[in-house]
């Protein structure tokens, strides 16, 4: 193709993924409209441009509260799944584990499992263990349930790092720990990257636990707060739309600037088998 | 086994323990803990808690309201898993394309995936409003009722649904693409071949295998879905959105029946699991390419 006729190609196809994602920027346009253009359209863009809708949402709602808990539960939940994960990850793909087989069966099976099958019964648990409406009880339940992902994609990771170097570290006498923290680790960081990101996703857009283990503001999540924003007489259209901005700045921010680790660790947990 | 072996054996024991204490504890134990439930009658606000064997089983067998559910799940996960595969592999295939803007397009595509699905139904319920949304003012005088009209309720969370997951299969193909070496491609065009004949002869069949896997994930999900209908319209209107996780989760916690709604949770499981299954038998025999 000559260069014109490429270029005009890319644009169309960057138009039409913007077109694409549409329902994403008419709700930002929306948080920015005045109250009263709310329900007249069209004209489709608003006459000026307010910030109204975030201050009720930051001054008046429980939004910046969810947004304090999201942040430390997903923080949280990521630390604790990494910290877990990486020496079974290890153990995985580099160490002599007795039943191994069966364990990355186990992995990947429970990588299937539907959040309802586990829900009543766990809910029976936080209960009993007095840990419903806490930050605690939310953090290990979604650190379990991003577990078996995180030791899988690990696993992969480890097994692209070059053994030699740990072999080398080995003759030169560094024990097991040494030789993960200085060798492995490093070497193991653009991975570590890709995983954390995805587990802080899993963590932070997750839905049906957060919602069934939360009671109040204390622990109460992005989703579950946006979710049961409160309309007092009508639907209050350009709060929720601010609210639903604020409840994607962090993923969005995560496309936009931490784009390749997040495909990387998308890509590895479909193909590697 | 020498003793050094064992020793290293151990270590990997020691390193897998809290994973495997962790899967135990919140996973393998409330998944055997939801069998027991779900033999129950149990009702805790009555003070009803009894071992009632197959009962709860045998009830789903004759209601109307669990196969209505069911039908719903069926046609929601093969509605959205087609559209998916279908308009991610025309969304790889696009991006493949680009020269320059590449992570601009990747930006805008992984958009709708990134974000909360509370988010995503939110939007929609914006775009689906009866006056002022989106849609409706774009069809002009043919506009719909779309979340409360019990006929377009399931095809409106079917959309919301593909918009927002389509893009993980638009990524995997594309990341498969760009695995083909191009080498493949100039061969197939000292042979004559077209464009289009590249396209079903070449591309498309190397995809194969990865679509396969992608569909297998998509549909693991689709068959779990509840956050999308449950936020955009709670399983209504009449029930024509409620999915059997859906009726789950209101047998659970909203008319609060633990052991009847824990048969349902298990249902859901045995039929994640049998797909599961079937998908992977498929992709054993190798009758995708690789």
């Amino acid at each position: 193709m000559r260069r014109p006729v490429r270029t005009l190609a890319d644009v169309a196809v960057v138009v039409a993924l913007a077109a694409y994602a549409i329902p994403f920027f008419w709700q930002l346009l929306t948080s920015f409209k005045p109250e009263a253009e709310l329900l007249r359209v069209p004209p489709l863009l608003p006459s000026r441009l307010t910030l109204s809708h975030y201050r009720v949402v930051i001054e008046q709602s429980l939004m910046p509260r969810a947004l304090g808990n999201s942040l430390g539960i997903a923080t949280l939940t990521t630390l604790v799944a990494l910290v877990a994960g990486m020496p079974a990850a290890y153990a995985v793909a580099r160490l002599p584990l007795p039943g191994k087989r069966p364990l990355l069966l186990a992995i990947v099976a429970s990588t299937a499992f539907p959040q309802i099958a586990t829900v009543s019964p766990l809910y029976l648990l936080m209960r009993a263990l007095d840990l419903r409406d806490t930050w605690t009880g939310l953090v290990l339940v979604h650190a379990s349930f991003a577990l078996p992902l995180t030791v899988w994609l690990l696993a992969g990771f480890i097994r692209e790092i070059p053994i030699e170097a740990e072999e080398a570290a080995s003759v030169d006498g560094a024990g097991l720990v040494r030789t993960f923290r200085w060798v492995v680790v490093p070497l193991l960081a653009p991975g570590l990257a890709s995983t954390a990101l995805l587990t802080f996703l899993f963590s932070w857009n997750e839905f049906l636990f957060a919602y069934t283990f939360t009671v109040s503001e204390a622990s109460r999540t992005i989703p579950v707060a946006l979710a049961l924003f409160p309309g007092v007489f009508e639907v209050p259209w350009g709060d929720i739309a601010a609210a639903s901005m604020l409840a994607s700045l962090p993923p969005v921010l995560i496309v936009v600037a931490l784009q390749r680790f997040l495909v990387r660790g998308l890509v590895a947990g479909a193909v590697k088998e | 086994m020498t003793g050094r072996e064992a020793a290293a054996q151990r270590r990997a024991l020691v390193c897998v323990a809290p994973t495997v204490l962790a899967l135990g504890a919140l996973t393998v134990y409330p998944g055997i803990w939801v069998l027991w439930l779900s033999l129950q009658h149990r009702i805790p606000i009555f003070d009803v808690s009894r071992f009632a064997g197959l009962e709860n089983y045998a009830f789903l067998a004759v209601d109307s309201r669990f196969w209505s559910a069911a039908h719903t799940t069926a046609i929601f996960t093969l509605g959205s898993v087609a559209l998916e595969v279908t308009l991610g592999v025309t969304a790889a295939l696009a991006i493949h394309t680009v020269r320059r803007g590449r992570r601009l397009a990747l930006s805008l595509l992984l958009l709708a995936w990134a974000m909360p699905a509370v988010v995503a139904a939110k939007l929609f319920e914006w775009l689906y409003h009866p006056a002022a949304g989106l849609i409706n003012v774009a069809l002009g005088r043919y506009s719909i009722n779309w979340l409360g009209d019990p006929a377009a309720a399931l095809p409106a969370v079917i959309l919301a649904d593909v918009w927002r997951t389509m893009p993980f299969v638009a990524i995997l193909c594309y990341a498969r693409l760009l695995a083909i070496p191009a080498d493949v491609y100039e061969a197939a065009q000292v042979d004559g071949a077209g464009r289009l004949a590249t396209l079903t002869r070449i591309t498309l069949p190397l995809l194969g295998r990865i679509l396969l896997l992608a569909a297998l994930f998509r549909t693991l999900d689709a068959l779990r879905a509840f956050d999308i209908m449950f936020v955009l319209t709670g399983g209504g209107p009449a029930g024509t959105t409620e999915t059997l996780t859906v009726y789950a989760y209101r047998a659970l916690f909203q008319t609060l029946q633990l052991g009847f709604g824990s048969a349902l949770s298990v249902v859901v499981f045995l039929l994640v699991m049998a797909v599961a299954w079937a998908y992977l038998k498929i992709l054993r025999t190798g009758a995708v390419a690789a």
